[in-house]
């Protein structure tokens, strides 16, 4: 067992630490994706981030600032398209087709060492580099930090929409700061787990807990907790085993817990009834 | 004592159409008012207006003395009953509790006062035995309980209701009214209660807004429900019929009130 001599790694601490603020980000958006129904939103604007890459490393040479300045494009871009629920999943749908060409033609132009954009595809977490980490670091404090403001709002908004306009709530523009911060969120995300695998960070852990508990504060913790543990319990299982990818152990961890929580609920559901 | 709603010649125009028009509406605290009219009559567009969310078309409207975007606080407002999906983590309290900061962004403040709150607004409409129940799996009845506290929270002058009693039976239809009309009487606030249908409200209605055809009627609901008056209204011939505490409103091609039952999104 070469844990130890692994977790003695800078590559090992900040894979750990880049996860750390990629659960706490996305455990922390989690439970608004799940009550907005916007899974699909995640889907398409984590595949998005892929174009992104690969505009950022044709234009500047830079996968990861592409992806960022991406995920601002595309929020704005679904926003102005349109916004009620039902349209919204057909305008993520046309959005993520042309998108995704556009970046396969733009990987095809570009000539240098295209595995940073692939690397988007499925995660890089031992590959974080000190000037990644703090990029992370900050779009993290970011995303907690207009979360932390605009949570009351925001929750009003998402369960309530027409109770919450009456209430002097601003529905709309919470609606697309939630979808910038949540491909902030996705993007940031899918340099660790990859841009196919992030919904198992947004969605499964809030999924999860809201089988556990009725209470928005809670489910939110617990939505946080569920995805730090399936992150380092990912990382560290994949250090230990020295050849399975972190993102297969994540996934697997994070759907483990799903499955128990919905095995918790139904012998909890009585007492609603 | 100052109106808690003042319109004066108010009028609303979508397009061409008018849905009404030079409407004055004085109602005074602790009155309850309830609007009627056919569907697209503008009585839901009525309420938009108090709320700061539509602009008359004409005329000026007030809520507790401010333009209503502004007086938005001191309203209350109980929508009809909508579904929630059953796993949503929200419990009746945390419905409440939005009558309380629910719009207001910043970090959480005073939750000791607010719990204390909220645990009263509960007890005051005989909620708290449910108060941690998620809302998803709540009846119909239970659901507006929570509304109407959470409407109330604040003790607003003004209560706004649009359809609140629609897909209630008719015995959660009563126990809501009731309970409506005894918190607004122990707070003096006033309501205006936007239905279909006058029945379930007659026995706490002080004055009717009749909405049609671009027209409008205001008084008594004596005064307003005779056939006279409807058939006026509507430009059609009416016949009102009084069955015992009951009223009924038919049309040429039947009951009026009856063809009201859409429900709406």
């Amino acid at each position: 067992m070469n844990l130890d001599f692994y977790l003695q790694q800078p590559f090992a601490q900040h894979a750990l630490l880049a996860g750390a603020i990629v659960a706490v980000t996305c455990g922390l958006i989690g439970p608004f994706v799940v009550m907005r129904g916007m899974a699909f939103a995640v889907h398409g604007t984590s595949e998005l981030a892929f174009t992104g890459a690969a505009a950022g490393l044709l234009v500047a040479g830079n996968a990861v600032a592409g992806a960022l300045v991406g995920a601002v494009v595309v929020a704005a871009l679904l926003t102005a398209l349109g916004g009620e629920a039902r349209e919204r999943d057909s305008t993520i749908g046309v959005v993520l087709a042309f998108g995704l060409g556009a970046g396969v033609y733009m990987l095809g132009k570009y000539h240098g060492f295209a595995t940073a954009a692939t690397n988007i595809l499925f995660g890089d977490i031992f590959g974080v580099s000190n000037g990644q980490l703090v990029l992370l670091l900050a779009i993290g404090v970011f995303v907690a930090g207009v979360m932390l403001v605009i949570r009351r709002p925001l929750l009003f908004a998402s369960v309530d929409a027409e109770v919450a306009a009456a209430r002097g709530v601003p529905v709309r523009a919470l609606g697309a700061l939630f979808l910038l911060i949540l491909a902030l969120t996705v993007t940031e995300a899918a340099q660790i787990v990859g841009t196919l695998l992030v919904l198992s960070l947004a969605i499964s852990p809030a999924a999860a807990a809201q089988r556990l508990s009725a209470s928005p504060v809670a489910v939110t913790w617990l939505s946080i907790g569920f995805a730090l543990v399936a992150t380092e319990g990912g990382i560290l299982a994949s250090l230990a085993s020295e050849t399975v990818k972190p993102s297969v152990f994540i996934t697997a961890i994070s759907f483990g817990i799903y499955l128990a929580a919905r095995v918790a609920a139904t012998r909890r559901r009585p007492a609603y009834a | 004592m100052t109106a808690v709603v003042e319109l004066r010649a108010a009028s609303m125009r979508f397009g061409g159409r008018v849905l009404w028009d030079g409407l004055d509406l004085a109602v005074e605290p602790g009155e309850f008012v309830a609007v009627l009219g056919p569907n697209g009559a503008g009585k839901t567009t009525l309420l938009k207006v108090l709320l700061g969310l539509l602009e008359l078309s004409g005329g000026t409207a007030s809520v507790a003395g401010l333009p209503p975007r502004e007086g938005r606080h001191r309203v209350g407002y109980v929508p009809q009953l909508r579904a929630f999906d059953r796993e949503l983590p929200l419990r009746g309290r945390d419905l409440v509790r939005f009558g309380f900061d629910g719009h207001r962004a910043g970090v959480a403040r005073g939750d000791g006062d607010a719990r204390r709150i909220v645990d009263e607004a509960l007890d005051a409409v005989g909620a708290g035995s449910y108060a941690d129940a998620p809302i998803g799996r709540l009846s119909g009845g239970e659901q507006q309980r929570l509304r109407i506290a959470q409407a109330l929270l604040g003790r607003p002058p003004l209560l706004l209701c649009d359809e609140p009693l629609l897909s209630l039976d008719p015995s959660h239809q009563q126990e809501v009214t009731a309970l409506l009309d005894r918190r607004r009487r122990e707070d003096g606030t006033a309501v205006v209660f936007v239905t279909h249908e006058i029945n379930p409200v007659l026995p706490y209605v002080d004055r009717v807004l009749y909405l049609a055809a671009g027209r409008w009627a205001v008084g008594s609901p004596a005064e307003v429900f005779t056939s006279e008056r409807l058939s006026s209204l509507y430009g059609a011939t009416i016949d009102v019929v009084h069955v015992r505490d009951r009223i009924v409103v038919l049309g040429a091609d039947g009951e009026v009130e009856a063809c009201h039952h859409h429900i709406r999104e």
